[in-house]
């Protein structure tokens, strides 16, 4: 029987364990994540490059080492913790309605709540790219996911859409397995990705990197077979005239993040104009209560701001339900 | 030796051989994709419509009318989502609202039960989002919204079930009369049959032409759609068409029986009968002409996904479904819009037409029950406590989006007709299906696929032959 706690903290990413940490210093006994995945530190767990905690640690981790520093002190601290139990539903009241694979059906009660479910990447059909929908189109996210964590390769021939930090990162992950990456092509006049991963991921491997440039059409019927590039205009839309293919079995797609806040936003939760959850400045939603931390407020580039995000939510959650007693 | 075997696994050959399977005979459906349902009827507009818009005395207008009725009780005894919900045809200005008189009285003339024109105000408070420029529209409360796909893969399970066979993966190059019966051949065997079925859609006049003179072509017609989000559930509460004006058939507005927003379709005329491709101009056409409906503009930005369907359109402007001038040889050529709202009414007609011919009698023991599919998304709160506690496979999420769990996809992979590819497993419980596209989920369902079919994990394939997701393991 899983019994209600005080602080129910929804994700267990860097900005969960952060938040469920600091709540924990901050005097709440009673706390609870609910993680959907079969693992805590959420996207860090998929990256296997390093980059990660020269602010928090002083030192250049990988991400998996990031989060394992972060799962100890949990161990440490004894906070408890569910996996593979995605939370469905959110009442404007705080009822917490989620479904665990060892505890069932849950309905919880918690004085306070943190959301820190991250973000998802825009998907091809988002971005609705003229052409065919054959196997071999697929995130940059869902490609490192098969490659890092299962073990298989999605592609050989790789034309990638994008250059957000995630296609950065597996342009050359790819490469150093072995696929051929042809180039990356940005819509916008300049990379959205950080200048560390442009020059090691791209530069140092050769791959072109072409800026004002976008997929026109998508070819193939079972497979993928290649691809139309072309340059856009001031209007961002593609010039044709000017177009060319590329041979591909793979587009791998960097095209940005969305934060992941149906959850909240359907409880009533008020979003912000770039797609965060809107927060004040002690990180409480417009539902009281309800806190948020981490990529689901806003895309951060590094995890140390992150991890600092949800200390703070923690801490204000923690004086939150210490305030109402 | 069969005695019926059907050529093409879309809802139409599906619900023939549903029916035919309540009687004594030995059925069998061949299906040249790998998995059913992957023409027309996987890409459409999936309203069941209420039958105003055909002709009367036409094939269209005696099948849509009848089928529009059948979808209410065949959707519960074979499961699969159907929804009643009312069409709109929106008039913005006299011409228009002449337009929509004149269904009203030719849906009368069909038989189309519960017709009424609304006036603006009455509009209004249907849809409290409609544009100020909307004069009036028919309400056809006799209409619906299906899964297409889910009505064909259900019926061909049903028939499965009560005995029929199922070819998939094999394509029909020839059919040759030979006797009393007809040896069917395919890319890799040869079947017998003493009656055969030509269903193969946008390829039925092909089909038709292995055994008689040609009588009809079929023009392969492209539209284009985009699926918005269930965010907009409530915007728009009815299925909204505009009426046909210069630029074309009007493109509409529904939502879906997943929460979703359909906008589309366009139509273009294409020269290859596979090719689903979307392009810039017709999603172009579609966000500019979807746009007239509404007070404030389309949420597009909102779009999951875009998608296109090829429309069998046939030279005789109707419906051929019947027996042809060659004995033993049936066919449901042509069967463009409103195809799908027939489907039922078609495959029934058409098995008690071939038993009838063939002398054949009911069976006993048929059932028309196919075993439910559980849908934890749709279910009540206890229902859910109970699922999870008979099986605990139903309390492991895996698509998050659509919450669908891993329950819900062994169960269609292991049922008749089941799932074999990671499409077949979106188009049997919704995996994938929402915002996220997949991108959680489907590496998960490509490790169940492989566990369940004992097969390695870079042979689970997306959808047809040549489209496996993976291309080898990391060394
Ligand atoms: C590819 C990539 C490379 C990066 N590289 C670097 C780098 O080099 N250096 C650096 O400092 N930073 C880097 N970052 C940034 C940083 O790592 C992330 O921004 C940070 O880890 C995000 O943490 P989070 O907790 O907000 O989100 P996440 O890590 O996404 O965690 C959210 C968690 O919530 C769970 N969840 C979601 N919905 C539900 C639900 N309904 N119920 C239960 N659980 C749910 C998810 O499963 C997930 O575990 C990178 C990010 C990416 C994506
Ligand atoms: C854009 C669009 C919108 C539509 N909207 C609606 C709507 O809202 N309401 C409505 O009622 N109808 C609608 N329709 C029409 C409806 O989708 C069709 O009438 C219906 O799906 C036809 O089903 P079918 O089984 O005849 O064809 P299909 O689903 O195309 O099935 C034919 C099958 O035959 C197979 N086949 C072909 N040749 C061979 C061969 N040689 N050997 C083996 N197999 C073969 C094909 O692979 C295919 O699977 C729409 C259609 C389109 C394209």
């Amino acid at each position: 029987m899983v019994k209600n706690p005080e602080l129910l903290i929804v994700g267990g990413g860097s900005a969960g364990m952060a938040a469920a940490l600091s709540a924990r210093k901050s005097g709440i006994q009673d706390i609870l994540i609910l993680e959907t995945d079969p693992y805590l530190g959420g996207v860090l767990r998929q990256c296997i490059h390093t980059g990660f905690g020269l602010q928090t640690f002083g030192e250049d981790l990988t991400g998996p080492e990031y989060a394992g520093r972060y799962q100890d002190m949990m161990e440490e601290e004894k906070i408890p913790y569910l996996l593979n139990t995605p939370v469905l539903e959110i009442l404007p009241d705080l009822t917490v309605l989620a479904i665990s694979r060892t505890e069932g059906y849950l309905e919880l009660h918690p004085k306070a709540i943190v959301a820190a479910t991250g973000c998802r990447e825009r998907s091809a059909g988002t971005i609705a790219i003229p052409g065919t929908r054959p196997a071999g189109v697929l995130t940059a996210g869902t490609a490192q996911r098969y490659i890092n964590i299962e073990g298989y390769h999605a592609g050989r021939e790789v034309v990638i859409l994008g250059s957000g930090d995630i296609g950065l990162i597996m342009a050359r992950r790819l490469t150093l397995e072995g696929a051929h990456v042809k180039c990356v092509a940005e819509l916008m006049p300049k990379s959205g990705g950080l200048t560390r991963n442009i020059v090691q991921c791209l530069e140092d491997f050769d791959i072109p990197l072409l800026l004002s440039t976008t997929v026109a059409e998508i070819h193939g019927k079972e497979r993928v077979t290649g691809v139309t590039l072309a340059p856009v205009d001031e209007n961002l839309k593609p010039i044709l005239e000017k177009s060319w293919y590329v041979a591909c079995d793979t587009l791998l797609l960097s095209v940005g993040l969305v934060p992941e806040t149906e959850l909240f936003s359907a409880a009533g939760a008020e979003i912000e104009r770039g797609n965060g959850l809107k927060v004040d400045e002690k990180l409480m939603t417009s539902i009281p209560g309800l806190f948020g931390c981490g990529n689901v407020v806003k895309v951060h580039d590094l995890v140390d701001r992150v991890s600092r995000q949800g200390e703070l939510a923690g801490r204000y959650a923690a004086e939150y339900i210490l305030g109402g007693k | 030796m069969e005695d019926v075997i059907i050529i093409g696994g879309g809802v139409i050959g599906c619900m023939t051989m549903r029916y035919l399977s309540a009687y004594k005979l030995k059925v069998s459906l061949i299906e040249s994709h790998s998995d059913l349902a992957s023409g027309a009827t996987m890409a459409n507009s999936a309203i069941v419509h209420a039958g105003y818009d055909p002709v009367p005395g036409t094939q269209k207008a005696y099948f849509n009318v009848r089928g529009a009725e059948l979808y209410k009780t065949v959707s519960r005894e074979l499961d699969f989502l159907y929804k009643p919900l009312a069409s709109l045809v929106v008039a913005f200005n006299g011409d228009e609202m002449e337009h929509v008189e004149k269904l009203y009285h030719r849906g009368l003339e069909n038989g189309v039960p519960d017709l009424h024109i609304a006036n603006q105000a009455e509009l209004r408070e249907l849809e409290p989002n409609i544009s100020p420029e909307a004069k009036g529209a028919l309400v056809a409360a006799s209409a619906g919204i299906t899964e297409p796909w889910g009505a064909a893969i259900s019926a061909a399970e049903n028939a499965m079930d009560n005995g029929a066979g199922l070819i998939l993966g094999e394509k029909v190059i020839g059919i040759e009369k030979i006797g009393e019966g007809f040896v069917v051949r395919t890319d890799k065997k040869e079947y017998k049959a003493r009656t055969v079925v030509n269903a193969a859609g946008v390829y039925s006049d092909k089909i038709h032409d292995m055994l008689l003179p040609p009588a009809f072509t079929i023009t392969p017609r492209l539209g284009q759609y985009y699926l918005l989000d269930r965010k907009t559930v409530g915007l728009v509460n009815h299925t909204l068409f505009a009426c046909p004006s210069k630029v074309g058939k009007g493109v509409l507005v529904s939502p879906s029986v997943h929460d979703k927003l359909l906008v589309g379709p366009d139509a273009k005329v294409v020269a290859d009968r596979d090719l689903t491709m979307t392009d810039a101009e017709g999603l172009a056409f579609v966000r500019e002409n979807a746009g007239r409906f509404l007070k404030d503009p389309l949420p597009m930005n909102l779009n999951i996904r875009t998608f296109a369907g090829i429309r069998p359109t046939p030279s005789t402007d109707d419906f051929m479904v019947g027996k042809t001038e060659m004995p033993g040889f049936y066919q449901a050529a042509g069967v463009e819009s409103p195809g799908l709202a027939s489907a039922p009414a078609i495959g029934s007609y058409l098995a008690d037409e071939i038993a009838r011919d063939l002398g054949a009698e009911k069976k006993s023991d048929f059932n028309p029950i196919r075993r439910p599919q559980i849908r934890l998304n749709r279910l009540s709160e206890a229902e859910k406590r109970e699922w999870i506690g008979r099986d605990s496979r139903y309390a492991s999420i895996v698509c998050k989006c659509e919450k669908v769990s891993e329950a819900e996809i062994v169960d269609a992979i292991h049922r008749n007709a089941g799932a074999t590819t990671v499409k077949g497993v979106k188009k049997r419980v919704g995996a994938g299906f929402g915002r996220c596209q997949g991108g959680f989920c489907q590496p998960v369902v490509v490790n169940i696929l492989a566990r369940e079919l004992g097969i390695p994990k870079d042979q689970v394939k997306y959808d047809d032959e040549g489209s496996e997701i993976l291309v080898g393991k990391v060394k």
